[in-house]
């Protein structure tokens, strides 16, 4: 057992002279494998005592290539790779990336296929902040809200998995429209899974908002001012905390923003409670948008009668065809599903852009008829395809964590020939340094919670 | 602003440094000499007139192959070329490649106030790939300015540390540059496969 | 050599039981697949009904490394020493298609499968594969410990299954 050491007294008038405690400051490695650190960073935090000192901030970890990849594959291929950037809020990215090669083409898609791609956005917008509440929650120890927010995110994975199939990583939104139609019953499940949202940011509002230990925690830690903000190009509810009134759907509006209601929440005092009230409140004026535009949907095209031919299974056609029958086969008229649950709605007219040398046919037609076949050939094989004419284009649109946008550059060949990012949470990232300094090391965790850094959006 | 107006209060107030510019699909373009930079930007910030309090983004193109890529021989008429529709604007066409240099540092800038952007491009040489950093305009531009240099090799005067952000130091070479092959890898540890 | 004997073969059961229903996982958590591994462990799917609920960030105390989601050659040593840290028995699950293989990031800056640097015990594909995908990946990583006998060697069974790749110390160190 060592021996115990007697205490040592500070004594002032000792200063300078041989024998007085000194004191020296640390440096303490937070991550990259940290549970704290959401995805990949790496923070050396120079410590005196508890308060930090200096910060420095690498990324780089998650640098998955996203921009030289979107050159070598067409320009709806990079559709699966813009998903993956801020994988929280993938539909988000999808509709970005999209209304910027429509830009370049200088497309404009029908009225439907823009409340849809709204709806999906908020959804998407719902769920990233659900995440990044949930998590700084749970790394503050409220494990229960963690479980809530989850449970509330659940229900809205079904709701996307119902439209566009996949959970996360969805690949809805093509050039020039979206892949599919609502289906049917998706009114119904979408009031549902809002409603369970709505209970359960009432939960965590009750557990959270005026919870002594949150609050005390919160406030007062990671503040920025709004010019800092501004010279940082931080964009978002990290910005509007600050004070300062930017929404790009509000100020540069874009698909059907301009024709719905909804606040933007602003915050006072740019601390960490200010984030996590304006993305509470964002939660749910995002549900008011959705409603809101539920109810002004245009309405999808009903049930044609068929025209000639007697029905017929798309995928029997094409045996019967392989067999060599192509007499008995000449009177029918192929019938596909076009929607994932069954619903036998044609998908084309009202939620794609007319425009035959971008979309892909309907089934029926790439399958029943040789010019959709052909259609659907020039388009998907390699070499051919979408191909916008020469130009730049960059287009904002807003994410879950600020402005984003994409810069597109054509030169008139299938594949794009520079894609670029403007990534919301680098420039946040970039301005950690200055959120850290000066609190204690127990307070990089909640600030950087609210950071809201999603590793695929930072680092690409 | 309009983006008319603003490209003429630009080509009025800067006639030298100013070498082309237009507004394809709508957005106000200029493409000035990199000399002029700091100068452009500083009174992009600070007059009344533009108040451009937004760095949004910074990146660069390497213009070394474009419109390179062969075309498939046989459907070689098979480009869609779409005119704009009436709902996007398109008042004036694109004037290609900004100059005949390789490299073009692209900014994107961003009035608060005055909601209003602006593109401002600078061709660099890749002899001589240099320009002005603007890190004491916009904070945000240290961070933009070291992806720039990691990805493309574009140096920044002035820039207070510029080294990699995006890749590891030992990573040789600047991957989104035309002449760096996708798949040339350079681990740190393990097979190169 | 192996024990064949009742005591040892009964014992070597009940350790494998032990071992599989208490898992501590690493979870090394870098991209996507993050999200649906957070889904996994929360309340809907739960993983904590098999025993694997409780995750433990520190390599010491773990014995289950989940690689989840992308891995960048930036990035690579850092998991490389993590699971050097880990102690024996220690098991690794790739979790993702970016880890079994690449993914479709074939590219200047990803690994191309964890294989190629550390010993995977169990795949799961997918991008990101759904929670049921994670659950079957578990109950198989538990049917492998609990075919594993006590002393970490993992002797060839006759289906491939259960005893394929060597015990992860004979495996020479790739620099």
């Amino acid at each position: 057992m060592a021996r115990a050491t007697p205490p040592v007294e500070l004594d002032e008038t000792l200063k300078g002279t041989p024998g007085q405690l000194e004191t020296r400051e640390m440096l303490l490695n937070v991550g990259p494998a940290h549970p704290a650190m959401h995805g990949i960073i790496r923070i050396v935090a120079t410590l005196d005592g508890e308060k930090i000192v200096d910060a420095d901030v690498e990324i780089g970890y998650l640098h998955r290539g996203f921009e030289k990849m979107s050159e070598m594959v067409d320009y709806n291929g990079v559709i699966p790779y813009a998903d993956r950037l801020n994988y929280v809020s993938p539909l988000i990215n999808n509709m970005g990336y999209c209304m910027a090669v429509e830009k370049a083409l200088g497309l404009s898609v029908p009225e439907r296929c823009h409340y849809i791609r709204v709806i999906m956005s908020e959804i998407s917008r719902i769920t990233d902040h659900l995440t990044c509440v949930g998590a700084s929650a749970m790394e503050l120890g409220a494990f229960t809200v963690f479980l809530y927010m989850i449970k509330a995110r659940e229900f809205l994975w079904e709701l996307v998995e119902m439209v566009t199939g996949a959970r996360l990583t969805v690949s809805y939104c093509r050039v020039g429209g979206v892949k599919g139609d609502l289906p049917d019953e998706f009114h119904e499940q979408c009031r549902k899974a809002l409603d369970e949202t709505r209970k359960v940011l009432a939960e965590s509002d009750g557990l959270l908002t005026r919870n002594r230990i949150f609050v005390d925690r919160m406030s007062g830690i990671g503040k920025i001012s709004a010019d800092d903000a501004i010279s940082h190009g931080i964009t978002g509810p990290f910005l509007r905390a600050s004070g300062v009134d930017y929404d790009v759907r509000k100020d540069c509006p874009y698909a059907v923003y301009d024709r719905l209601q909804f606040d933007v929440p602003i915050g006072t005092r740019g601390d960490n409670l200010d984030r996590f009230l304006v993305r509470m409140e964002e939660m749910r004026q995002s549900i008011r948008i959705i409603e809101q535009a539920l109810r002004d949907i245009p309405p999808g095209p009903v049930l044609t009668d068929p025209e000639t031919g007697r029905p017929m299974a798309a995928a029997a056609m094409v045996d019967r065809a392989k067999a060599g029958e192509i007499q008995a086969i000449a009177d029918a008229r192929a019938v596909t599903d076009p929607t994932l649950d069954g619903s036998a709605r044609p998908l084309q007219s009202s939620i794609a852009a007319g425009e035959k040398r971008v979309l892909l046919p309907a089934k029926e037609d790439a399958y029943g008829n040789i010019e959709g076949l052909m259609r659907h050939f020039k388009l998907v094989m390699y070499g051919h395809g979408v191909r916008p004419p020469k130009g730049e284009v960059y287009f904002p649109v807003e994410g879950a964590n600020g402005e984003l946008g994409f810069y597109v550059v054509s030169d008139g060949a299938d594949t794009p020939y520079r894609v670029r990012v403007r990534p919301p949470c680098f420039f946040i990232m970039s301005a950690l340094p200055k959120l850290l300094i000066g609190d204690m090391i127990a307070d990089l965790t909640p600030t950087f919670g609210s950071v809201n850094m999603i590793g695929g959006e930072l680092d690409r | 602003m309009t983006a008319a107006s603003l490209l003429q209060a630009i080509k009025d107030r800067f006639p030298l440094a100013t070498r082309a510019c237009h507004s394809y699909r709508g957005d106000a373009t200029v493409v000035i000499g990199r000399e002029f930079l700091l100068e452009v930007a500083r009174t992009l910030k600070t007059d009344p007139a533009f108040q451009m309090n937004f760095l949004m983004d910074m990146t660069a193109v390497d213009f070394s192959a474009f419109g390179s890529k062969a075309s498939p021989a046989f459907f070689s008429s098979s480009g869609v070329s779409v005119k704009a529709s009436p709902q996007i604007p398109d008042p004036d066409p694109w004037l290609g490649p900004p100059g005949p240099e390789r490299f073009v540092v692209v900014y994107h800038f961003f009035s608060l106030a005055l909601k209003h952007r602006l593109r401002l491009e600078v061709p660099v040489d890749e002899a001589d790939a240099e320009v002005d950093s603007l890190t004491s305009l916009w904070a945000c531009a240290n961070w933009l300015e070291r992806e720039v240099w990691d990805m493309f090799g574009i140096r920044f005067r002035g820039h207070p540390s510029l080294k990699r952000i995006l890749m590891y130091e030992e990573f040789v070479g600047h991957p989104l540059r035309k002449d760096y092959p996708v798949n040339k890898r350079q681990p740190l540890i393990g097979p190169v496969n | 050599m192996f024990g064949e004997g009742f005591l040892t073969s009964r014992l070597e059961e009940a350790l494998g039981w032990a071992r599989k229903y208490s898992i501590f996982q690493y979870p090394f958590v870098t991209a996507c697949c993050g999200m649906e591994y957070m889904a996994t462990a929360c309340a809907h799917y739960d993983v904590d009904r098999f025993g694997a609920g409780l995750p433990r960030f520190s390599p010491r105390q773990a014995d289950v490394l989940f690689v989840v989601g992308t891995i960048s050659h930036k990035m690579a040593p850092v998991m490389k020493r993590i699971y050097d840290q880990m102690a024996e028995p220690k098991w690794v699950v790739a979790f993702g298609v970016c880890t079994c293989t690449g993914g479709f990031y074939d590219n200047y800056a990803t690994v191309m499968g964890i294989d190629t640097i550390i010993p995977v015990d169990v795949y799961i594909p997918g991008c990101p594969p759904r929670p049921e995908y994670v659950l079957d990946g578990l109950l198989k990583l538990q049917a492998k410990i609990q075919a594993e006998h006590a002393t970490g060697r993992r002797p060839p069974s006759p289906d491939g299954f259960g005893g394929a790749s060597p015990a992860p110390e004979m495996r020479p160190e790739v620099e």
